[in-house]
């Protein structure tokens, strides 16, 4: 058959009974992943946007669309603007020091080849650690008498801290748990992003005279690392806005509301007042500063941090 | 590695950095095992001890069994564990292969939505999942614990992206041997994919051993708890301040991720990175 000529009818009947086959396959093997996604994420999606415009409470006969009415008695909350303000903290707190010690990490066990293993594994170890056990840990690490920490504090002559009753303290505890958690999964993603770097750049810097660690650092790895820096910092911040579980298990949003956090909020509205059109209207915020940070991100790779 | 190799002063800062920072981080597991052998009247004498002078670890790790159904929590979570990953498979990886193999109306538009759920993380659907579930009646079951996890978004794109890099040939010579497209994704496609399906099980089974958020809603009886769960009930009601037997209780939730991450570093780190394309 030549090229420009017609396809014959039995072929292309033959290629209509391959794409209804195709067609009907597709069907078979999407439809059912189709469905959930739209059962447990779509639909729900929809359904918290609709909820937060209601008085809706879990268990109720009715319930009224009241407009902005939760958005509004919200933002002149006290406690919820206690909690967005906490969790910004938090998250303004964790994002540089995990991101800037999982970088020192990473360039650091690169740097040199004994222990590599051993580092590798002992900084990862947290990020395996089920969270909720090494909290429980954490607390009695951290107790006012017991805990080791401040017997050694006082062991060498400081006083004690009141690390998770004192509300001046309690944020900043919080969020040191949390670079103690994540600093080992940063360190693991620089760690990748340097391997990718190509040698002969390193070979080529220091033809053009670039001698001293620091200038090499400066004039490759750095910009070479950028979209992996920008990368972890918003994993890192999108998993921080979501703080949780060490807020549950060891202070309850307290002392005072101290530690009260965007997630905690939500939870003690919607699952223990059951009040579920204003823990709607919190998940709505939650989610808006989740996903502008993962729309920067993409805006950012778009336009700007593009070397390799 | 960086450039060239490090002079000896460079080398030893190097490691006096990375030991600090071991140390830092090893500390509370450390404090965790040692505390777990000692009985409570050493813990409550607060000094920084670190071995017991009377070794208490049988009486504590044996009531930790006996004072809570931790055994019955351990099991929970092999169960939910090993559920969700195996629906996971079921659903998500016949869809990854028509997203990458096969041409019909709508796949953009799906493929479109697979990213879009990337970036919503499941507190943000949990009140209306919890809803339907009370409606349905389902709360309180191992169903609650593992349906909203039986789609896994992420699960899809990670295999779509693997399965764009098989080639057609192999599947088109399946086609001409007659397989159904059905035959090609559990016959073909699942033994080449091994390695992805491998990392993928992975980043699940750690992320849902771990989880404590979702269990902590649907569930409230304690025949239902897994360990994450089990663990802060029995700090909460009995073991509050039993040190000891708390610690031990601590001990056994994270160890068989501990130890299964020691056995395969590697491939471990690989798949919780995973969660890194999350976001």
């Amino acid at each position: 058959m030549s090229a420009s000529a017609a396809p014959a009818p039995a072929v292309v009947a033959a290629h209509q009974r391959r794409d209804r086959r195709e067609v009907l396959a597709a069907m078979a093997l999407a439809g059912p992943a189709g469905a959930l996604i739209l059962l447990f994420l779509i639909g729900p999606l929809i359904c918290i946007a609709l909820l937060s415009l209601t008085d809706y409470q879990l268990g109720a006969k009715t319930m009224r669309l009241v407009g902005l009415t939760n958005y509004v008695e919200m933002f002149g909350d006290r406690v919820f603007r206690r909690s967005l303000e906490n969790t910004l903290i938090y998250v303004a707190v964790v994002v540089p020091l995990s991101v800037g010690l999982g970088l020192a990490a990473a360039l650091l066990i690169e740097a040199g080849t004994s222990l590599r293993a051993f580092y590798r594994t002992v900084y990862f170890l947290p990020v395996m650690a089920t969270l909720i056990a090494m909290a429980i840990v954490w607390e009695f690490a951290l107790h006012p008498t017991l805990g080791p920490v401040n017997v050694m504090l006082q062991a060498i002559g400081f006083s004690r801290v009141d690390w998770l009753q004192d509300r001046n303290v309690v944020l900043y505890t919080l969020a040191g748990i949390g670079i103690w958690q994540s600093v080992g999964f940063n360190m693991v993603l620089f760690m990748a992003g340097l391997q990718s770097i190509p040698k002969d750049l390193y070979e080529a810097a220091s033809v053009d005279g670039v001698s001293n660690g620091w200038d090499r650092f400066r004039t490759v790895t750095w910009p070479m690392l950028g979209p992996v820096s920008l990368f972890v910092i918003v994993i890192t911040a999108i998993r921080s806005f979501q703080v949780f579980d060490t807020v549950q298990v060891m202070t309850k949003g307290g002392p005072n509301r101290a530690s009260e956090v965007l997630l905690y909020t939500m939870y003690s509205e919607g699952f223990e007042f059951f009040r579920t059109g204003y823990a709607a209207a919190v998940t709505m915020v939650f989610l808006a500063f989740v996903l502008t940070i993962a729309v920067l991100k993409t805006w950012l790779l778009d336009r700007r941090v593009h070397y390799a | 590695m960086i450039g060239r190799q490090l002079g000896p002063i460079a080398g030893a800062l190097r490691h006096i950095a990375l030991m600090t920072g071991a140390i830092v981080i090893l500390s509370p597991f450390v404090w965790m095992v040692l505390t777990s052998f000692k009985p409570q009247s050493e813990i409550m004498a607060a000094d920084l001890r670190l071995l017991p002078e009377r070794w208490a670890i049988i009486q504590n790790y044996t009531e930790v069994w006996t004072r809570v159904p931790m055994a019955r929590f351990l099991l929970n979570g092999l169960i939910v564990t090993c559920a969700i990953f195996a629906l996971q498979v079921l659903v998500n990886l016949p869809c990854a292969y028509a997203l990458a193999k096969l041409r019909f109306r709508g796949r953009n538009a799906l493929f479109l939505v697979v990213l879009l759920g990337l970036l919503i993380p499941l507190h943000a659907t949990a009140i209306p999942i919890y809803i339907l579930f009370h409606y349905l009646g389902i709360l309180n079951t191992y169903a609650a614990l593992i349906f909203p996890f039986m789609i896994s978004v992420f699960g899809i794109f990670m295999l779509r992206q693997f399965f764009m890099t098989v080639p057609d040939d192999l599947i088109d010579a399946a086609r001409m041997d007659g397989v159904s497209e059905i035959g090609i994704v559990w016959r073909i496609m699942l033994p080449t994919a091994i390695p992805a399906v491998t990392a993928f099980g992975i980043f699940s089974v750690v992320a849902h051993w771990n989880d404590y958020f979702w269990p902590l809603i649907a569930v409230g009886t304690k025949d239902l708890y897994t360990p994450p769960l089990g663990i802060a009930f029995f700090r909460l009601n009995d073991g509050g301040t039993d040190y000891g037997v708390l610690m031990a209780a601590a001990t056994i939730v994270i160890l068989p991720l501990v130890v299964a991450f020691l056995m395969a570093q590697r491939r471990f780190i690989e798949g919780v990175t995973f969660t890194g394309l999350k976001g």
